[in-house]
């Protein structure tokens, strides 16, 4: 019998509040997080719009010392992962440290940490050979992200695999779909797995400016991020992290854990074709799709939900409703999409395991958000979408997909545990 | 289950340029460690590095590709080229989705951000590169390799600081054991440029000896840091039964086992993590220690990380009970590359039952290791290599003879 894993516990801070209650709450309202950038002044940038979080690290938990020590991402993802252990129920006295493991899926790294402390030694940019003279001790740890699952691991104590998985816009799901294959194998019973990224930052905002991948609408902030409209014109970043306790079946259930779903599923491909782009055909997203279904032993027409990418940038949305109909073909059709990231912004490696979350969430509560802010769909964008309210709709079988930058494409199936319980 | 070859290698070293070059330099006992070139390092307390010689990209790379990558990633393009080249391997002839790329990273394209920061603070946004968004991140050896090669498979990227190269290798193979029948791996890595210098001597591990053959000492009785280097190997990874399918005609060995752990807290009950994941890896091979013929050590050259390492090996093995050999005397260390030109050494090691040495070094007694100093000939199957990430992650792999 292959070893089955289950998610017991979800940690969640995303833009619009901190904790899975306030993330339900601003999905099932349809409300947006998005706002004019306050971090730093956005004015010389040509995209001023960003979802951030307000957060004070040391009000949930974070001593003074990590807080220092920690890049904006670390501390995002130590919160997150409090909030899933304890949700859990998991006593770690309990558990053999050593079958437990952590991933962290990363894009970015510690970028806003890194270029803090560029400015710092380099005299904002003035000196090439920098003064290493002003070098912070945690300079390093911000160096090399593996840090960052480092961090966790430490503060949760356990003693397995602990890796940073960093896929580019994919890395939420991968590391998450990394997590389930140690389990799977047997290498760990337990895994701590997620994601964060805290982008919000001069160097990120201007290297999307240089490509026009974000979107340039400064004047309606709250409106800014528009998948699968017609009027959408690039993504609006954002920050955050997710973190779900992973568990083998069998593990979970002799504990009597709450099941909240099973991984059925996952699969990635790459298109191998452009660095930031997409062929509208969505062959290899299809693909991944196929794959992740396959695995997940369901049947595409069972699927309920797609929580899709919809990032808000023409070319993603066209492909990725390709690869939907391509992969579902008419059942795509009749199964709602929607994307959560007119809501949360687009937290590069983060956001694909807020969107696990999301899902997970859309199955306990039998209700899909909706995508915020689609008035007038893309003729080319054809499907249903559920645009401005969450509806109602009986949820057992989730397909939710990332794709991006270095051409990642994946895809990953999320179970209502008691619909198969055997 | 379905075994894992490693059928093509590519290296692109300090102390040496292609596999042949850099494996008869290590063999002899040829460093490549120097002053920095890349940059006026003379201000800095860190002044030694492995920088890769001769290495023009534009000799290997088209020119369209120079303006969106940095040098590390040029140098790991040009190692994959060469990987494939040596298995042999015609990838349009392959099923696009079945092969893949795993690669690990530990800084990104660190050179191409430090420009681009600098533009970015000196003269404003509209001077960033259009490429920065993908040149710096760590995804972009994999990205960049998939699209080189029309490689559509799974794919992944690890970040494990040093351990990082031999977590992706594992990753490659369980990709393999999961049905994709090619994955090319490894690792190159490089941040030799002023902010990624800033941000290594952070760790507090950088030597500052400015002499090359006193500069990085593992297991010395006078270790005080390591010297940065650049570069790395890709491997070519096949299922065994799909790589004679295509008629591949000889490997250089096998994958056969693989642990990864984390340490305990210092002053906690638990042992370390290194000497757990040597057992896993054993294990995971389906061996005891006396089957293993050399050790590749990580070789930190601090001295309570070399304590750590050297008892774990130690206590596996018995004093004194195995040869153990750290070429990256000749290298430096090369972070996510440094596992994986530690698995090519070890693969030909195999090929040629000769082990590489450990040079510079005067063992401390203490330690009760067998470290080869100069080029052992000896009958080798099977390698055991080890690497260790700042933080507390350990990674294990054994390869062995595939006949």
């Amino acid at each position: 019998m292959s070893r089955r894993v289950v998610i017991t516990g979800i940690g969640v801070l995303a833009p619009g509040g901190v904790g899975v209650k306030s993330f339900w709450s601003l999905l099932s309202e349809g409300r947006t997080a998005t706002r004019r950038i306050s971090f730093f002044d956005p004015s010389p940038y040509r995209s001023q719009v960003a979802a951030e979080i307000d957060f004070d690290p040391e009000l949930h938990g974070l001593r003074p010392q990590e807080v220092r020590r920690m890049d904006r991402a670390t501390q995002l993802v130590m919160v997150a992962a409090r909030e899933a252990l304890s949700e859990s129920g998991l006593a770690f006295s309990d558990v053999d440290p050593r079958r437990c493991g952590v991933t962290i899926g990363s894009a970015v790294g510690c970028t806003m940490g890194l270029e803090q402390e560029y400015r710092v030694v380099s005299d904002d940019g003035r000196k090439w050979l920098v003064d290493a003279g002003y070098v912070v001790p945690h300079l390093y740890s911000h160096f090399v992200p593996s840090s960052v699952a480092a961090e966790v691991a430490r503060a949760v104590g356990v003693q397995g695999p602990v890796t940073v998985v960093s896929t580019g816009c994919t890395s939420g799901l991968d590391s998450v779909g990394y997590a389930v294959e140690l389990i799977r194998e047997g290498t760990t019973d337990i895994m701590i797995a997620g994601a964060t990224d805290a982008p919000i930052s001069p160097i990120t905002v201007a290297c999307f400016d240089s490509i026009k991948a974000t979107t340039p609408r400064n004047d309606d902030p709250e409106h800014a991020s528009r998948p699968f409209d017609a009027t959408r014109n690039g993504f609006v970043l954002g920050e955050g992290s997710a973190v779900f306790v992973l568990e083998e079946l069998s593990h979970a259930r002799r504990r009597r854990a709450r099941l909240l779903a099973e991984i059925g599923g996952f699969a990635s491909r790459c298109n191998a074709y452009h660095m930031t782009g997409l062929r509208p055909d969505g062959r290899e997203m299809a693909e991944a799709i196929r794959v992740a279904l396959d695995e997940a032993r369901v049947d595409r027409l069972e699927v309920d939900y797609i929580n899709a990418h919809g990032s808000g940038t023409k070319q993603n949305d066209r492909h990725e409703t390709a690869a939907f109909k391509r992969s579902l073909g008419e059942h795509a059709y009749r199964t709602p999409v929607s994307s959560i990231k007119s809501m949360v912004g687009h937290s590069l490696g983060a956001i694909g395991s807020i969107e696990i979350a999301a899902s997970v969430l859309a199955m306990e509560h039998n209700v899909v958000p909706p995508t915020a802010n689609l008035h007038n769909p893309d003729p080319e964008c054809d499907l249903d979408y559920v645009p401005l309210t969450a509806r109602e709709h009986r949820t057992d079988v989730v397909l939710t997909v990332g794709s991006g930058f270095g051409g990642f494409q994946s895809a990953m199936v999320l179970v209502r545990p008691e619909r198969r319980a055997a | 289950m379905t075994r894992t070859l490693v059928t093509g290698l590519g290296v692109v070293a300090p102390n040496g340029l292609g596999l042949a070059q850099w494996w008869a330099a290590t063999v002899h006992g040829v460093s490549g460690i120097a002053p920095v070139s890349r940059f006026d390092a003379t201000g800095y307390p860190a002044q030694l590095a492995g920088e890769v010689p001769d290495f023009d990209p534009a000799v290997y790379l088209p020119s369209r590709l120079l303006p969106q990558t940095d040098h590390m990633t040029r140098l790991a393009l040009v190692a994959a080229d060469w990987a494939l080249a040596d298995a042999k391997v015609d990838s349009t002839a392959l099923p696009e989705f079945g092969m893949g790329v795993v690669t690990a990273s530990s800084s990104g394209g660190f050179e191409f951000g430090q420009r681009e920061l600098q533009n970015l603070w000196s003269r404003g946004s509209q001077y960033v590169s259009a490429y920065q968004s993908f040149a710096w991140f760590y995804a972009v050896n994999t990205g960049q390799i998939s699209i080189r090669h029309g490689m559509r498979g799974p794919s992944g990227v690890v970040v494990t600081d040093q351990a990082g190269g031999l977590d992706a290798v594992a990753q490659a193979r369980r990709l393999v054991r999961k049905g994709t029948q090619l994955v090319v791996s490894g690792g190159v890595d490089g941040s030799i440029c002023p902010w990624g210098w800033a941000a290594q001597m952070a760790s507090g591990r950088l030597s500052t000896s400015e002499d090359p053959s006193q500069a990085f000492l593992p297991f010395d009785a006078r270790a005080a840091g390591h010297v940065p280097g650049e570069g790395g190997a890709i491997l070519v990874l096949e299922d065994a039964e799909a790589a004679r399918a295509r008629g591949a005609s000889s490997a250089y060995g096998e994958i056969a086992g693989y642990g990864a752990t984390f340490d305990p807290e210092p002053d906690a009950e638990w042992p370390s993590g290194l000497r757990r994941a040597i057992d896993l890896a054993l294990a995971d091979a389906g061996i005891v220690p006396d089957e293993v013929d050399v050790v590749f050590a990580d070789g930190a050259a601090v001295g309570a990380l070399d304590r750590i390492e050297a008892k774990a090996i130690a206590e596996t093995f018995g004093p004194r009970g195995v040869p153990v050999t750290v070429p990256k005397t000749m290298t430096g260390r090369l972070y996510s590359g440094g596992g994986p030109l530690d698995l090519a050494a070890a693969l030909l090691a195999i090929r040629d039952d000769i082990i590489p040495p450990t040079v510079h070094v005067t063992p401390d007694a203490r330690y009760e290791l067998d470290l080869v100093g100069a080029a052992r000939e000896a009958v080798i199957r099977t390698c055991l290599v080890l690497a260790r990430g700042h933080g507390g992650h350990n990674a294990a792999m054994v390869v062995r003879a595939s006949n």
